[in-house]
């Protein structure tokens, strides 16, 4: 009943091809973009701001990078967290090495560093597929941690090792270091988050996104076709890097203040691997579902027994988290393999018969 | 279809209720206290023991005082898994109770509360790790690290060593190789080793190992083509059992290995067997239970069934570095108490106390820890009180200590800690305090 597309022509390419071209569908969305700009600085403290909603912004950014190369280039990575530590590292030696450079240029100069970086490891996806190229990017991973690990000119010669972020502003408001408010920070993660969701939107539906899917679907066939791998390829890789980039500049400035090699471990390459699988294989909403459930969870699992008033050891509560949060992950994957953007679809296309299903 | 239903159903109550707190602020009798722990994960070997001391010196200090001159301690504790992620969220979720101060146990998560936590006015009691550099107070008013610090450790453990060569001019053409964690923590030490190396002459080889260490073939290899006089070690965790295992099995003696004082416990020894006999740590505190304090844990803690851990465990030398560490905080709070009054006091009024601390050998003697620590004094500039270090040795069953209290070199640690002060502060972009105002 309220969300029926009839009656709605599209009488031009333009509005045929549009983002979204159902009005329902602007609406919502352009009413979640300004809610989620307003509603948590006014409403939320600084735990939900700084332990919950700006870590979740940035790991959505992240796996909506991994999204674009594995979700949408079939081309699967392993080396997420050593391009958000170049990412993250780039943006930290930028921002020491000149003060007065825009935070925010910063970030985007230190993910086309990432970029880079990722053009140079995607180089091995023109002769290597699927697990064995993840393999492949497993050696970028640990290559970069080792490096940046390695060469003290990265931390400016820190003996600690640690990369700390530096304070900054945007328009005159801190956004960085020990002073910056965290709703400063939540809004400038989001309108990064936003503006990169809108990018990634556009590409995935316009030449580079379809020949990045014929490139996953059937590589031969997108060859004879005249999609070129070659640049295909390595155009995901630089893309998805790039957003990688960024992610990780934002993990140590606006999420975590300072931070080690250890931050960006293999670990963290499989969390966001992760999020993009749960969220759905080449979705742009996936990643940010994906990254909702990975982050949102444990925290609910963590907090459950507090709600429910039982006091348990805090080893035991931690065991039981991992257990329950593995059922879950097994659980959901039986139920729903193609992911959380696959449920929401579903739910749009009962919503289209509601209230009169036939 | 029903398992979706389900399933949504589950995601919807995960998006709302997820992070809703049960806010409990804590009572006005009452001072709150975050414990971010880490008993699970590759470092829960370290990370038990030291709960537990801390859990059972302040149920001690509540069962047989009812508190600190009346106010009971609350604590809560978080698991950290001595990830740092892990150990922000903690302290964010714990923050909305009020704590007065913070015990991050973790270097890295020191970092990433030290510049938090001067602006939620909580103090960061790192005692014996984190940013050495925050030891200076003009710089870093909100952050402790006394008794002493890394740099002030390994610098009395380079003494240690010439005492044992017969002198630190022997100590020239000397190999020594520091085996470090690869991390923060195990980088602090390098400056200072180098530093003294250049001074003393000996060749300093560092190593590392990286995270979480159970795999350290290639280190030992090296050191076995080294061939080195001295080893010493920084490590955490999972790491210390498999290096001190390895340093037996390539042969190394072991009374010419020291580790440093988070790399010196039971269970870093216990499973490398006989072979682990003669092997050293540093310390600033004995171990063992011969003391009137763990006389008191059992009678009031244990005996009525309120330990963390079990009793047989007590006395390990990371049990009772959190009994220390407890019973410097609790001194700390005393101290801000003779000023602010036996209340619920706030940080700020925290902070003061703990600048003040004065723990004098009187006082040791009386909560029962006579010979137990060292006295210390901390000041304004001052934040580590350069306390002095022990060396025990474990001799297959037992920690015994083998030295008398060594002194670190102050006249080298002192003015790097004050020069990398500098820098670190400004990093933050803070300013220097006047001491000299301070009152």
């Amino acid at each position: 009943m309220i969300y029926r597309e009839a009656g709605q022509f599209k009488t031009t390419y333009a509005s045929d091809q549009a983002v979204f071209p159902i009005v329902q569908d602007r609406v919502v969305v352009a009413l979640a973009v300004v809610a989620a700009f307003v509603v948590p600085p006014l409403v939320a403290d600084e735990y939900w701001l700084q332990a919950v909603l700006i870590p979740l912004l940035v790991y959505s950014l992240a796996a909506l990078g991994l999204n674009l190369l594995t979700g949408y280039a079939g081309q699967l990575s392993l080396g997420t967290g050593g391009f958000m530590a170049v990412g993250a590292y780039a943006a930290f030696k930028l921002a020491t090495a000149f003060p007065q450079l825009n935070i925010i240029l910063a970030f985007l100069l230190s993910g086309a560093a990432a970029a880079a970086i990722g053009l140079v490891f995607g180089i091995p996806s023109l002769r290597i597929k699927g697990f064995y190229l993840a393999v492949a990017t497993l050696a970028a991973q640990f290559f970069l941690i080792w490096l940046f690990n390695k060469v003290p000119w990265f931390v400016n010669y820190a003996s600690s090792g640690t990369i700390t972020a530096p304070p900054r502003t945007v328009f005159g408001v801190m956004v960085s270091g020990p002073t910056a408010t965290p709703q400063a920070r939540y809004v400038t993660a989001l309108a990064l988050v936003a503006v990169g969701a809108l990018v990634a939107k556009n590409l995935v539906r316009g030449r580079v996104g379809r020949s990045w899917m014929a490139i996953r679907d059937r590589d031969i066939a997108a060859e004879i076709i005249g999609v070129r791998p070659l640049r295909t390829k390595l155009l995901a890789f630089g893309i998805s890097s790039f957003y990688c980039g960024v992610a990780g500049a934002e993990l140590v400035f606006l999420y975590l203040g300072s931070a080690e090699t250890l931050a960006f471990d293999i670990s963290l390459s499989f969390l966001i691997l992760f999020m993009v699988i749960i969220g759905g294989l080449g979705s742009v909403l996936g990643s940010f579902l994906g990254a909702a459930f990975i982050v949102l969870v444990p925290i609910l699992l963590t907090n459950a027994p507090h709600l429910a008033g039982l006091a348990l050891p805090v080893a035991l509560q931690k065991q039981m988290e991992l257990m329950v949060f593995g059922g879950l992950i097994i659980f959901f994957l039986i139920v729903e393999p193609n992911g959380l953007a696959r449920l929401w679809q579903i739910a749009k296309e009962k919503l289209r018969l509601w209230p009169f299903p036939h | 279809m029903r398992s979706r239903t389900a399933l949504i159903g589950m995601l919807s109550a995960a998006l709302v209720a997820g992070p809703l707190l049960a806010a409990a602020v804590a009572q006005p009798k009452e001072m709150f206290i975050p414990l971010l722990v880490y008993r699970t994960g590759a470092y829960a070997p370290s990370g038990i023991p030291i709960a537990n001391g801390f859990v059972d010196y302040f149920t001690l200090l509540n069962e047989r005082d009812g508190g600190i001159n009346g106010i009971r301690v609350a604590w809560e504790e978080c698991e950290t898994q001595y990830d740092t992620k892990q150990g922000v969220e903690c302290y964010e979720r714990l923050k909305s109770k009020n704590p007065v101060l913070v015990n991050p146990y973790s270097t890295g998560i020191t970092y990433q509360l030290i510049p938090k936590a001067s602006v939620d006015k909580v103090v960061v009691f790192s005692m014996g790790y984190g940013n050495t550099a925050a030891a200076d107070g003009r710089w870093f008013p909100w952050v402790f690290s006394f008794p002493t610090t890394y740099w002030s450790q390994a610098s009395a453990v380079i003494r240690y060593i010439g005492q044992q060569e017969g002198g630190l001019d022997k100590l020239k053409a000397k190999k020594i190789v520091h085996v470090f964690h690869n991390s923060p923590y195990g980088k602090e030490a390098n400056t200072t080793l180098e530093t003294l190396a250049r001074q003393l002459g000996f060749e300093l080889t560092l190593l590392a190992v990286d995270h979480p260490g159970q795999e350290q073939k290639s280190t030992w290899l090296q050191v076995r083509r080294i061939n080195p006089d001295w080893i010493f070690m920084s490590g955490w965790g999972v790491m210390n059992q498999v290096a001190v295992k390895e340093a037996a099995a390539i042969g190394f003696k072991m009374d010419h290995f020291i580790g440093n004082w988070w790399s010196a416990n039971d269970s870093d020894v216990v499973p490398a067997g006989d072979g682990a006999k003669g092997y050293k740590g540093a310390t600033f505190h004995a171990p063992g239970t011969a003391f009137k304090v763990h006389q008191d844990i059992v009678k009031f803690v244990y005996d009525k069934g309120k330990g963390g851990g079990k009793k047989e465990e007590m006395g390990a030398p990371l049990y009772n570095r959190g009994v220390v560490n407890a019973m410097l905080s609790a001194e700390a709070i005393r101290t801000a108490m003779t000023k602010y009054g036996n209340k619920a006091l706030t940080g700020e009024q925290v902070r003061w106390g703990f600048e003040n601390l004065n723990l004098t050998e009187a006082r040791l003697d009386q909560l029962g820890m006579k010979g137990f620590t060292h006295p210390i004094k901390v000041t304004c500039e001052d934040h580590e009180g350069n306390g002095p270090i022990l060396v025990q040795q474990w001799d297959g069953t037992k920690w015994t200590l083998v030295s008398d209290w060594i002194a670190p070199m102050r006249e080298v640690v002192r003015p790097k800690i004050e020069a990398a002060a500098i820098e670190e502060g400004k990093k933050l972009g803070y300013t220097e305090r006047d001491c000299a105002k301070e009152k």
